[in-house]
């Protein structure tokens, strides 16, 4: 690791010869933790307010009971412990009614759980897919040399650039029933009346906002591939198919995989889009919505294992990505500096 | 014989530097007709909106292609306070919101990312995975119980109650930007400082600060465009009085119920962006730059 070598260099003078010296490097890793420690703090109290604490809360939450009136006795009760019904109301789609446990009706939150599931990992796969695709198509011409090439990596920052809320609203317009996709195409498509046409539109909308942040980094990646190894290979006949399947895949790989997991993760709480879009309607309500819907019905508690379960499977994802992809996320975000020693 | 070869060699070569050359035109023809596809995608929806923007209410629906029936009825409609719109407050909102956020978050960033770039200790590892779970966390998993404590607090409808989360959502990008370009910089710098009596924390104000300059000035204009996109924790901790422009833009209602009001909300949607898009196209390296900064080498 680059600063290990770099400290250690710097401190060439004083490098442990003997037991008495290994001390002294002993005493000054012990003075750099603590002023490490000290460093660190705020952002560890600031993460520890806005992000454990709400996460140690909700768990807690998740397993307690709304304070209500009891139905049958007509008085004021204070929640109490829960158990697992909270989680149950979403997994085995179980109401109370009456103070009977029942399966929920039709137009329960609880009853939407198996299908904002669905939806948000087909929105998750979908968008990911295809921006994946497209923006290495992007990241392929971006990196060329050509005049012009200036424009085109500034109007590449646009649709980046403008708020998820904006995108939204001006997805829906261009969407609109006499808006100016049907108006172009000649159909008379009501976008967001239905569910496909609805999922497709914020797919599109989605795939238009983000797909450039992943031609970027995919960029980034294919220029640090030095340019005489294609050199190389043309020189001894290997065909364009070859020298990308042989040389820019397996260069870009790292890079490539660590924008696809943080994509998937991000994709997987999708919000905005379809909130503002289409407000969940048709089956476009992704997990987040849900879990805003339930806490707009005031029932915080399921809300909180609605969101639990929600955390559960990104964090599990994440695993699985990671396991299965073999990408060393902490590694290659932010520690590799230049002077990568291992 | 080795005549004969040699003329037909001749022969040949102009018809092979022939087919090479355009074979290379139309390889560079190709290159600039997916580039201007890829222009024309990212730029045509940003262009409608404008155009729409400048639209009169009563064409909302035309599908003209450049601009007409120009009017700014609807930018004067979007700073209108009669439909119970206020574009003003949230413009205010969205600034106020966003500079705290990204001064704090750039202070608080820049002590971690030292200390991670720096610094020798056994927890850094540690220390790197929990930002990087931060950063993976689900916004909607804070929304209740953040809500519930700012209510307790008597903080909803203040800035800290949108600050506060958004610094935590500023501060893994913060931390591993700023790290990367830490890692990069010329430390012996310090060390000769050192040597002619500075003092550890004058060494770093005095002689780094100024040198990553430019990956703090990227740092910071990424932090404050996160804070300035945020929707989710804005639309459920804000109120009427602090309410951010992606909450304006979202709740935007028109004078007619049922009828949602276009041209108006693309007026209001390009005074939103336009300050984006020009900061993004002037800072455009330094942007690409810091997205790219922690995800490759």
């Amino acid at each position: 690791m680059a600063s290990e070598e770099q400290s250690s260099v710097a401190a060439g003078t004083e490098q442990p010869r003997s037991g008495k010296d290994e001390k002294v490097s002993h005493r000054k890793e012990a003075t750099q933790g603590r002023a490490a420690s000290l460093l660190i703090a705020p952002t560890f109290i600031v993460l520890s307010i806005v992000i454990v604490y709400p996460v140690v809360l909700a768990v807690i939450q998740s397993f307690q009971k709304d304070s209500g009136l009891d139905p049958k006795t007509g008085l004021f009760v204070a929640g109490g412990f829960a158990g697992l019904s909270n989680y149950k109301h979403w997994i085995l789609q179980q109401c109370t009614a009456g103070g009977v446990t029942v399966s929920c009706p039709p137009g329960n939150l609880g009853a939407q759980f198996w299908s904002s599931i669905g939806t948000t990992f087909f929105f998750a796969v979908a968008t990911v897919i295809l921006e994946t695709a497209i923006g290495f198509g992007m990241a392929v011409i971006m990196a060329r040399t050509f005049r012009g090439r200036g424009l085109l990596r500034a109007s590449v920052l646009v649709p980046w650039a403008i708020p998820t809320a904006v995108t939204a609203k001006l997805w829906v317009f261009i969407f609109a029933f006499e808006g100016i996709v049907n108006k172009i195409f000649g159909t008379s498509i009501l976008w967001t009346g239905s569910a496909n046409p609805a999922r497709a539109g914020i797919i599109i909308a989605d795939v238009w906002k983000t797909t450039p942040f992943m031609a970027l980094l995919i960029l980034a990646g294919l220029q640090i591939i030095p340019g005489d190894v294609y050199e190389a290979a043309k020189v001894d006949g290997v065909t364009a198919w070859q020298r990308f399947v042989h040389i820019t895949l397996p260069l870009v790989k790292p890079a490539l995989l660590v924008a696809v997991l943080f994509r998937t993760l991000d994709a997987l709480r999708m919000y905005d889009l379809p909130q503002i879009m289409t407000g969940g309607a048709n089956n476009t309500t992704t997990l987040s919505i849900l879990v805003v819907q339930e806490i707009r019905s005031g029932k915080f508690n399921s809300a909180a294992a609605l969101s639990t379960i929600t955390f559960i499977l990104i964090f599990l994802v994440a695993l699985i990505l990671v396991r299965a992809l073999g990408i060393n996320a902490v590694e290659t975000t932010t520690v590799s500096g230049k002077g990568k020693a291992k | 014989m080795t005549t004969a070869t040699a003329t037909q060699d001749t022969q040949k070569a102009p018809h092979a530097k022939r087919r090479a050359r355009s074979r290379q035109r139309w390889a560079s023809a190709r290159t600039y007709i997916f580039a201007g596809v890829i222009v024309v995608w990212c730029l045509l929806p940003a262009y409608w909106m404008v155009v729409t923007s400048f639209r009169d209410v009563g064409f909302t629906y035309d599908a003209t292609p450049f601009f007409s029936h120009v009017t700014l009825d609807n930018y004067r409609a979007a700073f209108s306070t009669d439909t119970g719109n206020h574009l003003t407050r949230a413009l205010i909102n969205s600034l106020i919101v966003g500079v705290f956020t990204t001064v704090i978050a750039l202070i608080f960033g820049i002590f971690t990312a030292y200390a991670l770039a720096r610094l020798n200790f056994r927890a850094k590892y540690l220390v790197l995975g929990f930002i990087l779970a931060a950063s993976m966390f689900p916004g909607v998993a804070l929304v209740t119980p953040l809500f519930q404590l700012f209510t307790n607090l008597n903080w909803i409808g203040t800035y800290q109650a949108l600050i506060i989360p958004y610094i935590s959502f500023a501060l893994p990008l913060t931390i591993y930007i700023l790290v990367s370009f830490f890692r990069e910089m010329p430390w012996e710098l310090e060390e000769s400082a050192r040597i002619d009596g500075c003092t550890k924390s004058q060494a770093f104000r005095k002689i780094i600060m100024p040198l990553a300059a430019p990956g703090i000035f990227t740092t910071a204009i990424l932090a404050f465009i996160t804070s300035w996109n945020e929707f989710l924790i804005a639309s459920q901790l804000s109120n009427s009085q602090t309410q951010t422009v992606t909450v304006a833009i979202a709740s935007f209602t028109g004078s007619q119920p049922h009828q949602e009001p276009y041209t108006a909300i693309m007026a209001a949607a390009t005074i939103v962006t336009i300050p984006l898009v020009i900061m993004v196209l002037v800072f455009q390296r330094q942007i690409v730059a810091g997205l790219t900064a922690g995800a490759v080498k």
